[in-house]
C-alpha cells in the first residue's frame, strides 16, 4: 500500500545538557484519508500513519495520534530536552502494520 | 474505520466529551495559532501550545471526521508545544483542548476560511 515512505528528521548534532532542542519531522507517506473516491466512483480505503512516537534513551518525548484530517507527508515540529549524550528514536505505525523507524545522535559536550 | 457523514457539530460534542470525560472545560493557558485565510484546505500549519499540559487535541469541526490527532506529551518532552499540517474541507472553527496535568481542560477554538477544500470528493 504504501510506497517510497521515507522519514526525515532535523536534530541539532550537539547540546549542552538539560538544553532544549527543536526537532522537526517529516514522513513522506500518502494518508489516504478514506474520504476520497476514484474514477469509477468508488472510496479509496484509508490508509494512514496512526501513530507517531519519539523518545530519547527509551524515554518518551512526545507520542501522537493521528487521523485522516492530518495532511499528506505529515510534518512534525516539538521541542525536547536533551539530558545527557544519546540517541533519539523516532517511529511511526502505518495503518497496514508496516513500522517506520529513524534514530539520531546527539552528543552532550 | 469508514468515516460516515454525520452530522458534525454532534460528532465535535462526542468528541470532546469523550477526551474530557463530561468535564467542563475553561479558557486561558492555551494558544492556539492557525493562518486566517487558509489557500489551500490539503495542508494548513496549525501550531498548538499550552504549558503544563499532559496531552492536547485538536479538532476541526467542519470536516467529515472531526478528529485530527492528538498530541501526548512525555517527560523529556522541553514544551507542551507541537506544530503540524491539517487537513480541512472547508471553512470552519479548529478546536484544540488541552488537558492540564491537575485533570483540568483548556479550550481554544479559532476559525479558518479556506478557499480550496483539502478532503477531496
Amino acid at each position: 500500500m504504501a510506497e517510497g515512505v521515507k522519514p526525515r528528521v532535523k536534530v541539532p548534532k550537539t547540546a549542552s545538557a538539560g538544553e532544549a532542542v527543536t526537532i522537526k519531522t517529516l514522513i513522506s507517506h500518502q494518508m489516504e484519508s478514506g474520504q476520497r473516491k476514484d474514477g469509477d466512483g468508488n472510496v479509496i480505503p484509508r490508509s494512514i500513519i496512526n501513530r507517531f512516537v519519539v523518545d530519547f534513551n527509551g524515554q518518551n518525548v512526545i507520542d501522537v495520534t493521528l487521523e485522516p484530517a492530518i495532511s499528506t507527508n505529515p510534518y512534525f515540529e516539538f521541542e525536547a530536552i536533551v539530558p545527557e549524550s544519546g540517541e533519539f528514536t523516532f517511529t511511526w505505525y502505518d495503518d497496514d502494520g508496516s513500522v517506520y523507524e529513524d534514530k539520531q545522535t546527539v552528543d552532550v559536550s | 474505520m469508514a468515516a460516515l457523514p454525520v452530522p458534525a457539530l454532534a460528532s465535535v460534542e462526542d468528541a470532546i466529551a469523550a477526551f474530557t470525560g463530561g468535564a467542563e472545560t475553561g479558557s486561558g493557558g492555551i494558544t492556539l495559532s492557525t493562518p486566517e485565510i487558509a489557500e489551500n484546505g490539503n495542508t494548513v500549519p496549525v501550531e498548538v501550545s499550552a504549558p503544563g499540559a499532559v496531552s492536547i487535541m485538536l479538532l476541526a469541526a467542519g470536516n467529515p471526521n472531526p478528529d485530527v490527532g492528538t498530541f501526548n506529551f512525555g517527560p523529556l518532552a522541553a514544551s507542551q508545544k507541537a506544530s503540524t499540517r491539517i487537513r480541512l474541507a472547508g471553512t470552519q472553527d479548529v478546536i484544540a483542548i488541552a488537558k492540564m496535568a491537575d485533570g483540568t481542560f483548556m479550550r481554544a477554538s479559532n476559525e479558518v476560511k479556506v478557499t480550496i477544500g483539502g478532503c477531496g470528493g
